[in-house]
C-alpha cells in the first residue's frame, strides 16, 4: 500500500514537473516550417506574412492582439486607454509606458528612444516603409522620459493602436538601425537579417530564403521562458510538404498556413502525428484588379503606374462582369471545404465592421454577358473572344504557385471563357511573388498583370489601417521602390475623404458604418477587389508541441515564448 | 568447267544493296531496340493523332457545378479510361496533350543541341587552332549549374519572348533554346574525339594529298564517319530534354499552369499522390517509357551503325 502511494506520488510529481521546474531552454529544440521562406527579418521592409511572422520571434511590439482580438501588453506596462488615462480625452494622443528593466538580447536596456527611433525609421520621407499605413495620421512621437513615449496624432484618432501594436509594427533597436534611415534602409543587410530584439529568441544565423537558426534570448524578460533552447525556422517548399512534415512524419513541430485541398489535409492528419488547427479571421482570398496599364510596351518606370489607366479594367462594367461569372460556392467546395466560406467582402470580420454585402455569391453568367455587351465588348470576328476597337478582351491572370490556387485559376479561366474573355494564366514561385524585391518583375506589388490572386488579412480587430491601404498615396510606384499596399492603384478622392472621416470618428457604431461603406466602395460598388473566399487559417502542430494558440489577429507565433514540449 | 553455281551468279548480278538495309538488318537483331521502337512509335502516334480520335478538350471543366463536383477524382471508367483529375478534367486527354508538348520540346531541343554539339565538335577536332578555345568553352558550359541557369533564363526572357511570339510559342522557344544551349557539350566532346582519330586515317591523308578543301573533307569524309556517335547522342538528347522540361514544369516554371505537359501533370498531382496514385503514375510512366524506349533505340542504332559490329 505504501509503495503504491509512493509510486502515485512520484507519478504525480513527474506530471507536475514541467510546470514546477520550468526553466529557460529545458525543452531542447523546436522546428517550425513555413513553406514560404523569409527573405528579410525587418517587417518595415517587407509586407510578406512570412517575413513579419518570422521576425515576430525576435522583435516585439508594445502590444499584441490575442486569439480573441483583445489587446495584450507586451513591452508596454499596460494597454493605454481613455479609462486609464493613457489615451487623451480628445483622442489626439496616446502615451505608452514601457515595462521597466527590459533588455535587448545584447544586454543593453530598452528605452523610449528606441520606440521614437522606430517611428522615425518608418516615417522617413525617403524610405519605402512597408508598414506606413500603421503610422497614418501620426504627427509626432516623442520620449517623455526613459520609459514613456507619447504619440501625437494630427487629428483625433479613435483607434490609436496603429503604431507599435501587432506583429507588423515591432520596436527596432536604435543603436543597430541608426545608420539605416531612409533610402539606406535596404542596404543595412546585417541589421535587416539579424535584428537585435526583445523577443524570446535571437538570431544565430539567417540564410535568406532558406533557414533561420535561433537561440533562446538570454535577456528575455521572463526568466523561465522560452522553454526551448534553440529553434530552427525552415522556409520554403510547398504547403503539402510542410503539412506532411508535421502531420505525417513528425519531423517538424509547427507548420504555417496549410493551403491544401480538404481531402489532402484529412489524409495527412490520419497519420496521427499531429493535428490541424483552424480558425476564421480576416484572411480573404481575392482577385485584385489592376487599374493601371501593365503593358510591357510602356517604358519601365511608367508601366503599371497611375500615368496609364488600364485599357479595359478601368471600366466598372468589365470588372463587375468578371466577378459575376465566378461561382464562389464551387471554389470553396473545391479548394477549402470546411476551412472556407464564400464572401464578397474585403473585411469579413469582426461583425461590427463586416458589411452585409452578399450580391456576388450567386453566379450570373448571362448577366455578365449582358454587361459586357453593354460596355461595347462584342465578339465581332466569331472566335469566342470579345473585342472592341480591334482589341481583344485578353487577361493575364497571375498568382503564386500552389495547387489550390492553380485549380482556382483553371476554374475561373473556364468561367471567363464562357463570357467571352480570354485568360492567360501565370504562376510564380511564392518566395519571389511575395518577396517584395524591387528588382524582380514578378512581385505582387509590381503587378505586371491584369488581375492577380492572393490572400491578405489585417492584424488586430480594427480594419482602419487595412482599409487605409487603399488610399491614393499608398500605391506602389517605382519612386517608392515598389513598396506600398494599394496594389490595385485604386484612387478615389471620395474614398480618401471617407477614410479621413473614419480617422476622426470615435463612436464604435459609427465607425462600423463607415468601415462597411469603405468596404463596399472597394467591393460591390467598384469591384476593385473581387473577394472570393473567406479563408479559415489552417496550421498544424505536432502532438508533442504544447502551448500553441492559433491566433488569426496577429502573428501566429505571437506566444512562442509559452510553447513547450509535452512529455 | 568453270561454271559457277547458279546462286552465286545471282548474288553477283543482283544490284548492290543499300547500306541502310544492312543497318536495319542489324538493328532488327537487337530485341530491346525493336521493342523500344515500337513503343516509341505508339507513343508518337498516340500524342500526335490521339487528340483527333479522343475529342475531349484537356482543359475542359464542366460548367455545371453539380456535374463538375461529381466528375472530380474519378477512377478509370469507360467515359474516362484514365480517370479524371481534381477538377474533373479527362486524364487521357491531358496525358495526350501533355505528351505532345513534352515530345515536341524533346525533339526540337535535341535537334538544336545536336547541331551545336556537332558543329563545335567537328570544328574543334578538325581545326587545331580552334581546339583550345572551343574546348574551353565546352568545359565552361559543362561547369555551369544547369537548373539555376535555366531558372534565370526563364525569369529574364519569358516576358519579351511571350510578347513577340505569343505565350505558348514564346515559352516553347525559350525552353527549347534553354535546353538546347545547355546540353550540347557531351555531343561536342564525343564528336571531337572521333574527329581527332579520323583525321589521322590514311584516307583522309589521301584526300588531303589530292588537294581536297577542308569543307569537302569535313562533309564527305569526316561527318559520315561520326554519324554513329551523333545518332546515339541524339537519342540520349531527346530523353534528356524531356526530363529537363518535366523538371522545369515540375518546379512550376516553364509553361503556363493551364497548359498540360507531362511534368506539369505530375506536379499538379503530387499533393494528392497518396489519395489518387494513378494521377502521378500515368505521367510518370509516360515519361519513363518514352525515355527508356528512346534509350534502347539509341543502343540498337549504335550497334547497327558501326560497320565493325555489323555483320558479326
Amino acid at each position: 500500500m505504501k509503495l503504491k502511494t509512493a509510486l502515485l506520488g512520484a507519478a504525480a510529481g513527474l506530471a507536475l514537473a514541467p510546470a514546477a521546474f520550468a526553466e529557460r531552454g529545458a525543452d531542447g529544440h523546436v522546428n517550425i516550417i513555413y513553406w514560404q521562406a523569409p527573405s528579410i527579418l525587418n517587417p518595415y521592409l517587407s509586407s510578406g506574412t512570412k517575413d513579419i511572422e518570422s521576425a515576430s520571434l525576435v522583435i516585439e511590439p508594445l502590444g499584441r492582439y490575442d486569439e480573441k482580438g483583445n489587446l495584450v501588453p507586451y513591452l508596454a506596462e499596460e494597454i493605454p486607454t481613455v479609462g486609464n488615462g493613457g489615451v487623451s480625452e480628445d483622442l489626439t494622443s496616446i502615451t505608452w509606458k514601457l515595462k521597466s528593466g527590459l533588455l535587448w538580447s545584447d544586454g543593453s536596456p530598452v528605452t523610449s528612444a528606441d520606440v521614437v527611433f522606430t517611428a522615425e525609421y518608418c516615417m522617413h520621407p525617403e524610405g519605402g516603409c512597408a508598414q506606413l499605413a500603421k503610422f497614418d495620421g501620426v504627427d509626432k512621437v516623442e520620449a517623455m522620459d526613459d520609459l514613456t513615449v507619447k504619440v501625437t496624432f494630427k487629428e483625433p484618432k479613435p483607434n490609436p493602436y496603429g503604431p507599435f501594436m501587432g506583429g507588423q509594427s515591432p520596436i527596432l533597436q536604435k543603436a543597430q538601425f541608426e545608420n539605416c534611415l531612409g533610402a539606406k534602409a535596404p542596404e543595412c543587410t546585417d541589421a535587416n537579417f539579424g535584428p537585435i530584439g526583445t523577443g524570446p529568441f535571437h538570431v544565430v544565423e539567417f540564410k535568406p530564403n532558406d533557414v533561420i537558426q535561433m537561440e533562446a534570448n538570454p535577456n528575455y524578460r521572463d526568466p523561465a521562458k522560452p522553454a526551448f533552447a534553440t529553434l530552427t525556422f525552415k522556409g520554403g517548399g510547398d504547403a503539402a510538404a510542410a503539412g506532411r512534415a508535421v502531420l505525417e512524419t513528425g519531423e517538424f513541430d509547427y507548420a504555417w498556413n496549410l493551403q491544401l485541398a480538404p481531402d489532402v489535409l484529412a489524409g495527412m492528419a490520419a497519420a496521427g502525428k499531429g493535428e490541424a488547427l483552424s480558425a476564421f479571421g480576416t484572411l480573404v482570398e481575392r482577385i485584385e484588379m489592376n487599374m493601371t496599364d501593365p503593358s510591357p510596351d510602356l517604358p519601365e518606370g511608367e508601366r503599371a503606374t497611375a500615368k496609364h489607366p488600364h485599357p479595359f479594367l478601368s471600366d466598372l462594367r468589365v470588372r463587375k462582369a468578371l466577378s459575376m461569372a465566378i461561382d464562389r460556392n464551387l471554389l470553396v467546395e473545391v479548394g477549402y471545404g470546411q476551412a472556407g466560406r464564400p464572401t464578397c467582402n474585403l473585411v469579413p470580420a469582426p461583425e461590427l465592421y463586416a458589411s452585409d454585402n452578399t450580391d456576388c455569391i450567386a453566379q450570373d453568367v448571362e448577366g455578365a454577358k449582358a454587361l459586357l455587351e453593354e460596355a461595347g465588348w462584342t465578339d465581332t470576328d466569331g472566335d469566342g473572344v470579345r473585342d472592341k476597337d480591334g482589341k481583344k478582351l485578353h487577361i493575364l491572370y497571375q498568382t503564386s504557385t500552389n495547387a489550390v490556387r492553380q485549380d482556382f485559376q483553371a476554374l475561373i479561366k473556364q468561367w471567363w471563357s464562357e463570357i467571352g474573355v480570354e485568360t492567360e494564366l501565370k504562376n510564380i514561385d511564392a518566395s519571389v511573388y511575395f518577396g517584395g524585391d524591387p528588382g524582380s518583375p514578378d512581385t505582387f506589388q509590381k503587378f505586371y498583370a491584369d488581375v492577380e490572386m492572393y490572400a491578405n488579412n489585417f492584424d488586430g480587430t480594427d480594419p482602419e489601417p487595412y482599409l487605409g491601404q487603399y488610399g491614393c498615396d499608398k500605391a506602389p510606384t517605382p519612386e517608392k521602390q515598389w513598396q506600398g499596399e494599394n496594389i490595385n492603384r485604386y484612387c478615389d478622392p471620395a474614398y480618401d475623404e471617407l477614410l479621413a472621416e473614419l480617422g476622426r470618428t470615435g463612436d464604435l457604431e459609427k465607425r462600423g458604418e463607415i468601415a462597411k461603406r469603405l468596404n463596399d466602395m472597394l467591393t460591390k460598388d467598384s469591384y476593385t477587389v473581387v473577394a472570393l473566399v473567406d479563408r479559415g487559417r489552417v496550421s498544424a502542430r505536432s502532438n508533442t508541441l504544447g502551448g500553441v494558440i492559433l491566433n488569426t489577429w496577429d502573428s501566429e507565433l505571437w506566444n512562442a515564448a509559452d510553447w513547450y514540449r509535452m512529455k | 568447267m568453270t561454271d559457277l553455281p547458279a546462286a552465286k551468279v545471282d548474288a553477283a548480278l543482283r544490284p548492290p544493296r543499300n547500306q541502310w538495309w544492312d543497318v536495319w538488318d542489324q538493328f532488327k537483331t537487337h530485341k530491346g531496340a525493336l521493342i523500344g521502337l515500337i513503343i516509341f512509335a505508339l507513343i508518337l502516334f498516340g500524342v500526335a493523332l490521339g487528340p483527333f480520335l479522343w475529342g475531349i478538350d484537356p482543359t475542359y471543366v464542366d460548367p455545371n457545378p453539380v456535374q463538375m463536383l461529381k466528375l472530380r477524382n474519378q477512377g478509370p471508367s469507360l467515359a474516362h479510361p484514365f480517370g479524371t483529375d481534381q477538377l474533373g478534367r479527362d486524364m487521357l486527354a491531358r496525358v495526350m496533350a501533355g505528351g505532345k508538348v513534352s515530345i515536341a520540346v524533346g525533339l526540337t531541343a535535341m535537334l538544336l543541341s545536336l547541331f551545336l554539339g556537332t558543329l563545335i565538335g567537328v570544328l574543334a577536332g578538325f581545326f587545331r587552332r580552334l581546339d583550345g578555345i572551343l574546348m574551353s568553352a565546352t568545359d565552361l558550359f559543362l561547369s555551369l549549374p544547369l537548373l539555376p541557369l535555366l531558372l534565370l533564363m526563364v525569369t529574364l526572357f519569358r516576358e519579351p519572348l511571350s510578347q513577340r511570339f505569343g505565350t505558348e510559342a514564346g515559352i516553347f522557344l525559350l525552353i527549347v533554346f534553354a535546353i538546347g544551349v545547355t546540353s550540347w557539350m557531351q555531343t561536342a566532346r564525343i564528336v571531337r574525339g572521333e574527329v581527332l582519330a579520323l583525321k589521322e586515317r590514311e584516307y583522309v591523308l589521301a584526300a588531303r594529298s589530292i588537294g581536297t578543301p577542308s569543307r569537302r573533307m569535313v562533309l564527305r569524309h569526316v561527318l559520315p564517319n561520326v554519324m554513329s556517335p551523333i545518332m546515339v547522342s541524339a537519342t540520349l538528347g531527346i530523353a534528356n530534354a524531356i526530363i529537363t522540361e518535366s523538371a522545369l514544369s515540375f518546379l512550376g516554371l516553364g509553361f503556363p499552369p493551364d497548359f498540360p505537359t507531362w511534368g506539369r501533370i505530375l506536379f499538379d498531382a503530387v499533393d494528392q499522390m497518396q489519395l489518387y496514385p494513378l494521377r502521378v503514375i500515368l505521367p510518370g510512366v509516360a515519361i519513363s517509357l518514352t525515355v527508356l524506349s528512346v534509350n534502347y533505340i539509341g543502343d540498337g542504332l549504335r550497334d547497327a551503325l558501326d560497320p565493325r559490329i555489323r555483320g558479326r
